[in-house]
């Protein structure tokens, strides 16, 4: 009797079809949108498939899309960074200030990388021990770090950075494959592993999705944030570098506005704002969509208003088609 | 799908704005940002200039925040599609260089305008003017109407403003010699910032009876300083003068608190500028000493940094504001 019973029942180890949860994912909806994308521009523009176009077009996302796969842990944890920009402006004016005093380009590396991991590290501290909310401690160091830049500069600028140090930001590997990209594509392989695949990555979860029940079962949250604050200005700081690299110079003004653009391709990537959920494949998508997007529109000189409506509408229609999605579905149960 | 439906639109909307590119010369302006009068006037006077030529397509283009990083993805798009020149107002005058450098290594005549981009990242820069007639011109404006002379003071922007500084510096060296009988009591500075500005006029007027006029090399300090004469029933004693917007200033004109202004002709300014970029595309050498013809403008004659200045500012007085309020 107990055996017929056993035998009538198949029990799945998971409730969905694997296959069509994959289809379902939201990085399959990504590819499509970046496929659809990438079609319509070859479509709408003949100078869109041709090996420097498509190479040029990475360099509109590579620098934000490098912070934004550290962005991404930070905003699974349920915090956020909105100091990224202003360190990057810190950073790449510090590194201005030792050219002055003779650095050279191993050196402003260095620096560049250590003033971002200083004040991911004062970012950290702040929250992580005195207990402030990250958005308050970073809209704060926000100010501070680009003000300090400000002191040091004026309306002046900093220029003649060696040759050496401009390959960072404008040099090739090999053909067409820039050092950005390459850079970028490492990282994002690094950023793959440790959020997929290492028990800080879980951690990083289990924080995200209830930082006290993380904190009885033994994880160490304040540790794990700190850390993740001094990763989101190791990325600046490398970003700085890049960007400083690729423009030549340093004014206090460089890289307004990056943070938002960051977060942009964080939650159009599929991270939960609300933190405990999402992947750094969904964030590199994202960072190809919104490259993708940009240059296409500007190969046809569309004016950079209509570009931000865009954006902006991808960014709502994205994160409202699954809520959508779900009313639909409930209604229908 | 909703997105589908968006994709599908913007598809169809992409292949109706790519334009069939004809064997033209494609000459781009680049502007600080879009949305801007004074960009969309020189715009304006592109757009003539490239009619006069006959053969040339313009692109008129910018990016929406007036950033150094976005203007470099807009001149990377137009590497892209192989423009021929490209006429550039910039943001930053060192971080676009390399991007510039880039544009030049593939064959791409670059001239930049109004705002310029250091020598080694352009072939051509066009001042809407130079310093010294800047700084004349502004002392001319107020000893224009004060036959007699007499005290004169100048309200400009940040004390940190590069180009204000220079025009004053070239202001008061003006003086001694083309108009003895001015006076020069202070500069005091508003910060471009309106209540700022309006404090600072207010001072002035307090601290300096005899003040015949106040001098705003600043379209936000002329107004506030205008504003302020017009407040205090001060019109006919102070006149108000500097550099100004006609369609933010034509009312301080019509009312007498100022006598005229004067500021850079946009319009004139893109045109020259399209003029410059299609004499280059055309085989024109650019080097120290050549002169280049600017079609209604005239010519201009490059200096040994390859810059030239188009004009004097145009002055507007109460025979032309009416017409250039409605272009900027």
């Amino acid at each position: 009797m107990t055996d017929m019973i056993t035998t009538g029942r198949r029990l799945p180890d998971r409730l969905d079809n694997p296959v069509k949860s994959a289809a379902l994912s939201w990085e399959s909806l990504l590819v499509l949108v970046a496929l659809g994308i990438f079609i319509a521009n070859s479509f709408a523009s003949p100078y869109f498939l041709n090996a420097w176009s498509l190479s040029d077009l990475t360099f509109n996302f590579t620098e934000k899309a490098l912070i934004a796969l550290a962005m991404a842990l930070v905003i699974i944890t349920g915090e956020i960074d909105l100091s990224v920009a202003s360190i990057i402006a810190l950073a790449s004016t510090l590194m201005g200030l030792a050219l002055q005093y003779g650095a050279d380009t191993p050196m402003l590396v260095a620096v560049g990388v250590g003033v971002g991991i200083l004040c991911g590290a004062f970012n950290g501290f702040l929250v992580t021990g005195l207990k402030l909310p990250s958005i308050v401690v970073t809209i704060g160091t926000m100010s501070l770090f680009r003000g300090i830049a400000y002191i040091i500069l004026g309306d002046q600028s900093f220029k003649g950075y060696p040759a050496s140090f401009s390959w960072f930001g404008q040099g090739y590997v090999w053909w067409v494959i820039s050092f950005e990209l390459v850079l970028f594509l490492v990282a994002a392989v690094i950023f793959y592993v440790l959020l997929h695949h290492t028990n800080f990555g879980r951690r990083v979860f289990a924080i995200g999705n209830n930082a006290t029940a993380a904190q009885f079962s033994g994880v160490r949250v304040d540790r794990i944030k700190f850390v993740l604050f001094c990763l989101t200005g190791l990325m600046s700081g490398i970003a700085a570098v890049l960007l400083t690299a690729r423009l030549g110079s340093t004014r206090p003004s460089i890289a307004q506005g990056f943070e938002l653009e960051v977060i942009t391709m964080v939650v159009l990537g599929g991270v939960s704002i609300l933190g405990g959920a999402g992947s750094i494949i969904g964030v590199v998508l994202a960072a190809l969509i919104i490259g993708l997007v940009t240059f296409g529109l500007g190969l046809l000189n569309v004016p950079g208003i209509v570009m931000s409506i865009f954006t902006g509408t991808l960014l709502i229609v994205v994160i409202a088609l699954p809520i959508l999605w779900r009313m639909y579905k409930e209604r229908r149960a | 799908m909703k997105l589908w439906t968006l994709l599908a639109a913007t598809a169809t909307a992409a292949v109706l704005m790519a334009a069939p590119a004809a064997a033209q010369t494609r000459i781009a302006l680049v502007v600080k940002s879009l949305g801007n009068g004074f960009f969309d006037a020189a715009a304006k006077g592109a757009e003539e200039a490239a009619a006069e030529l006959g053969d040339v397509e313009l692109i008129y283009t910018g990016p929406t925040a007036a950033t150094a990083e976005a203007q470099i993805e807009v001149v990377n798009s137009l590497i892209a599609q192989q423009v021929d020149a490209i006429a550039i107002s910039a943001n930053d005058p060192d971080a676009l260089v390399p991007a510039l450098q880039r544009a030049m290594d593939r064959g791409i005549k670059v001239i930049s305008w109004d705002s310029g981009v250091a020598p080694e990242g352009r072939q051509i820069h066009l001042n809407p003017s130079d310093i010294d007639l800047i700084g004349e011109t502004i002392i001319k404006l107020a000893a224009d109407y004060l036959p007699e002379g007499g005290d004169v003071a100048i309200l400009s922007a940040a004390s940190t403003a590069t180009n204000q500084n220079a025009w004053i510096e070239a202001a008061k060296a003006a003086i001694p010699e083309k108009f003895p009988n001015i006076n020069l009591v202070a500069t005091v500075y508003g910060d471009d910032d309106s209540v700022k500005s309006t404090e600072e006029a207010r001072g002035l007027i307090a601290a300096y009876p005899d003040l015949k006029a106040i001098i705003a090399p600043t379209t936000v300090g002329v107004v506030a300083a205008a504003q302020v004469v017009t407040d205090q029933n001060l019109i006919g004693q102070i006149n108000v003068t500097g550099l100004a917007l006609p369609s933010e200033f034509k009312q301080f004109i019509d009312n007498g608190a100022s006598q005229a202004v004067a500021l850079w002709n946009p319009i004139d300014l893109g045109y020259s500028a399209v003029y410059l970029a299609n004499a280059l595309v055309e085989g024109q050498e650019a080097a120290p000493g050549a002169t280049f013809s600017i079609g209604k403008v005239g010519e201009v004659t490059l200096d040994d940094t390859n810059s030239a200045a188009m004009a004097a500012p145009f002055q507007f007085d109460k025979t032309n504001i009416e017409e250039f309020s409605k272009i900027y």
